[in-house]
């Protein structure tokens, strides 16, 4: 199915307001949806027999600074059973907490499970829902986001020490 | 044929100190370790074409208790660096280190949040090999550097000593 048929079928399941903007770069589509859909719409796409987007290639941030809203989300789709590809963006503000707060894919792709922790680590974006919501590749004890365009290109001796310190709380855990 | 041939029956007298000199150097073992595409290279110092057991210096020990040398050779994230700071306080005095390639000298192309900004933030280093990667060539010129190092060292009178405190 072609780009443009994929981004129909979702506007008439979902409506013309699904789709915020539509891009169509090398024939690749890049359609913004709001994000209180992107979990409605995640689902709709994988289990559509006719979309069935069953492989999650990719989860991943951009951080806008100092645009508003912040940040955005992108989700790369690729279905093994027809062979087409699309990609679903979702512009997530920063909330008060100094944080992004989106609905975790996990339920629908397990495999988005480590790109949201790495997502999260990285851009400071919660992902609510999220089954295990630790970081991933970062020290549990760094209280910073180092891919967010405000952050020194090193870091501070302060928040991204050489050895663990025991000072620093740890700040993705859920309190128990 | 041997080394007999050429003592001819005779007493021999030397420095204890230059002996022990020699003895370390000439079976200097280093660490079995590598970080990043460095270690390749050591690799390839290794093997037949640079064949380092010319230097005594085969026998790469799984084991940093049977190790002399530590070559770091690679990348150092910062998340690595309690592992290498533990490895290196489990090698047996006396102990050297050699910081192989850029990256392990100064943090190299990665000056970013995750990289150690020169391994000799945390360890006593002997030898730096600059290279992005250094051939081996380079490597074993630093190893004959850090032989001519060790001949000088006063093994008897003054031990070398770099006791660290591992990290936790």
């Amino acid at each position: 199915m072609d780009q443009e048929s994929i981004k129909d079928r979702l506007v008439s399941k979902f409506g013309d307001e699904v789709v915020q903007s539509a891009v169509l770069f090398r024939d690749q589509m890049a359609v913004t949806v709001p994000k209180d859909l992107i979990l409605d719409v995640c689902r709709f796409l994988k289990e559509d027999p006719e979309l069935s987007f069953d492989f999650l290639s990719f989860v991943g941030g951009v951080d806008w600074y100092p645009k508003e809203p912040r940040f955005e989300v992108v989700y790369q789709l690729y279905s093994i059973t027809y062979g087409h590809r699309f990609r679903i963006k979702t512009k997530v503000e920063m909330a008060e907490d100094g944080r992004g707060h989106i609905d975790s894919v996990v339920p629908i792709w397990p495999t988005a499970n480590w790109h949201e922790r790495e997502t999260s680590e990285m851009f400071g974006i919660t992902f609510l829902n999220h089954p295990d919501p630790r970081k991933l590749l970062l020290p549990d004890t760094w209280n910073v986001y180092p891919l967010r365009k405000d952050f020194p290109l090193e870091g501070t001796e302060e928040d991204t020490p050489d050895l663990p310190r025991a000072t620093h709380a740890a700040p993705d855990q859920p309190s128990e | 044929m041997g080394i007999e041939r050429h003592l001819n029956d005779t007493v021999h007298v030397t420095n204890l100190e230059w002996f022990v000199n020699w003895a370390r150097k000439s079976s200097m073992w280093p660490l079995g370790f590598g970080l990043a595409c460095c270690a390749l290279e050591m690799i390839a110092t290794v093997v037949s074409r640079y064949d380092m057991s010319r230097f005594g210096m085969e026998v790469f020990r799984p084991s940093p208790r049977q190790a002399d040398l530590m070559i770091v050779s690679g990348t150092a994230s910062k998340k690595m660096i309690p592992a290498i700071r533990r490895i290196y306080e489990q090698m047996a005095e006396p102990r050297w280190v050699i910081a192989m390639g850029a990256c392990a000298c100064t943090g190299g192309i990665y000056k970013n949040y995750a990289v150690v900004q020169g391994i000799d933030r945390h360890l006593p280093v002997d030898v730096y090999i600059p290279g992005c990667p250094p051939r081996p060539e380079a490597l074993l010129d630093g190893i004959f550097q850090l032989h001519a190092k060790v001949m000088k060292e006063q093994s008897i009178k003054n031990p070398r000593s770099f006791p660290i405190k591992a990290a936790t």
